[in-house]
């Protein structure tokens, strides 16, 4: 086999990656901002759920949530996942969001009150102080941490592979099958140039940010 | 009536009762420094007029509009950000907003009140040219006419806080307050944010002063209130206060300020 066509094979396999990372992030970031606001709720039971939910999440392997939501449907009420992607991407949805949203609450929590308080006595409502006076600083705090973890999703995505998903991963183990082993260690420059191009990408929003200091 | 009206103000944090019944009243124009050691309920004062704190007990008013009854001052977000409008305050650190430039730290919030407004979209252009002249005239007041572009991060305290007193002055409050201004500034900064509080007692601006400064409290105020473990233990003209101190415990607290 040519070095073009192994290319050409494994680039249809991390299209698969791309994916499930874009997608999964769509829809993560808003949820985790949901599940945030939960986990600061003045309403306990809501604070206490959505903290359990968090513990479950981040205290089980990403893999074993796959599997989880790709037979458990199938195995308790008869409904099997139809598609491998679907339940791929909504394990990596639901454990991402656990994830970002614990960034969020970071970020959110470390504003200062007096922030909300000058918001307050300037006569400005709880939503204007939200979108006009705290979010922005929000965004400054967690891009650190957040490019850290949008990072680790990109190599996360090949986890996919353990329910078939036919990512790059798997397409190189097809390769190495065949007695071609290059082409999984190959496989590496495709992360390590996505990778490049989002920490560029970080880089230049943070850039955007440094023109004041908290 | 009075323009600031304070009666038997009560306030406890758990079990701590700070203030004990506190009242005063403030006449339009006049300058009140509100005196005592830490912990004697100074800022909590503020803090109950300015509504970052509920009350648990009393009376307030501004510009005969109630603020606190009991049942006024647990009502409506929107109802109590509008009687907010009347009051100002500044804060000891600042609190600037640092993702702003000066001119917009002082001009956001009316900018975001004109918004609101039904004849906003028609006369949006005008409108904020008159904010902003407005803001720069205030900026200029305070002499930081050359900063405005500049950002919080880029100033000195004092500088700081005399954009949050140019950040306060832009909504025209009936009474501002000035909690402790000068208490996170280094001491040869205080000097330039003293003077900007005596220009604005020249142009008969009704404040209230919580402060340490015992030699500007007795230049610039009209009324001077010595508070004590809650309750106000002393009150009356500076020199009442100052030079000639009824109770005790004035006596000692100035004797211990002015060396």
């Amino acid at each position: 086999m040519s070095f073009a066509e192994v290319s050409l094979e494994l680039l249809e396999g991390f299209y698969q990656n791309c994916y499930l990372f874009g997608a999964t992030l769509l829809f993560a970031l808003p949820l985790g901002l949901v599940i945030s606001m939960g986990s600061m709720s003045k309403l306990k039971i809501l604070k206490v759920i959505t903290k359990a939910f968090v513990w479950v999440i981040r205290g089980t392997p990403l893999m074993l949530q796959l599997f989880v939501v790709f037979y458990v449907p199938g195995l308790l009420f008869g409904t099997p996942m139809k598609s491998r992607m679907t339940a791929a991407l909504l394990a990596f949805v639901i454990n991402y969001a656990a994830y970002f949203s614990e960034i969020y609450r970071g970020g959110i929590e470390s504003i200062p009150k007096g922030q909300y308080e000058a918001g307050q006595v300037l006569g400005m409502t709880k939503t204007q102080i939200f979108f006009k006076v705290v979010l922005m600083q929000v965004v400054k705090r967690i891009l650190p941490p957040m490019s850290n973890e949008i990072i680790t999703l990109v190599k996360d995505t090949s986890l996919a592979r353990v329910i078939a998903v036919s990512e790059i991963l798997m397409q190189a183990t097809d390769f190495s099958s065949k007695g071609i082993i290059w082409p999984l260690f190959y496989t590496a420059v495709f992360f390590l140039v996505f990778c490049g191009v989002l920490t560029l990408l970080f880089n230049f929003i943070e850039k955007k940010f440094d023109y004041y200091k908290n | 009536m009075s323009v600031l009206v304070v009666k038997d103000l009560k306030k406890s944090f758990g079990k701590t009762e700070v203030l004990k019944g506190v009242s005063f009243t403030l006449e339009e124009g006049e300058v009140l420094s509100i005196i005592g050691s830490s912990g004697s309920g100074k800022t909590t004062i503020l803090r109950c007029i300015n509504q970052l704190e509920t009350p648990d007990k009393g009376f307030i008013s501004v510009a005969d509009k109630v603020f606190f009854n009991g049942v006024i001052g647990k009502d409506s977000a929107e109802e109590k950000r509008r009687r907010q409008l009347l009051v100002g305050l500044v804060f000891q650190d600042f609190h600037l907003f640092p993702q702003y430039n000066v001119l917009k730290n002082v001009t956001l919030a009316a900018e975001l009140l004109a918004a609101e407004e039904k004849d906003y979209k028609e006369n949006k252009k005008q409108i904020h040219e008159e904010i902003e002249a407005k803001a720069k005239e205030l900026l200029a007041k305070v002499g930081l006419s050359e900063k405005l572009a500049n950002y919080p991060c880029e100033l000195s305290g004092g500088q700081k806080q005399r954009v949050s007193i140019a950040r306060a002055l832009m909504l025209e409050p009936k009474v501002l307050f000035f909690d402790e201004p000068t208490s996170a500034l280094d001491p040869e900064l205080t000097g330039e944010i003293l003077k900007v509080i005596k220009s604005l007692a020249e142009e008969k601006i009704t404040m209230v002063i919580v402060t340490h400064e015992m030699s500007f409290a007795k230049a610039v105020s009209t009324k001077v209130i010595f508070m004590d473990n809650g309750v106000i233990a002393e009150e009356g003209t500076p020199e009442e206060v100052f030079d000639n101190p009824k109770s005790e415990r004035t006596k000692a607290f100035i004797s211990k300020f002015s060396d």
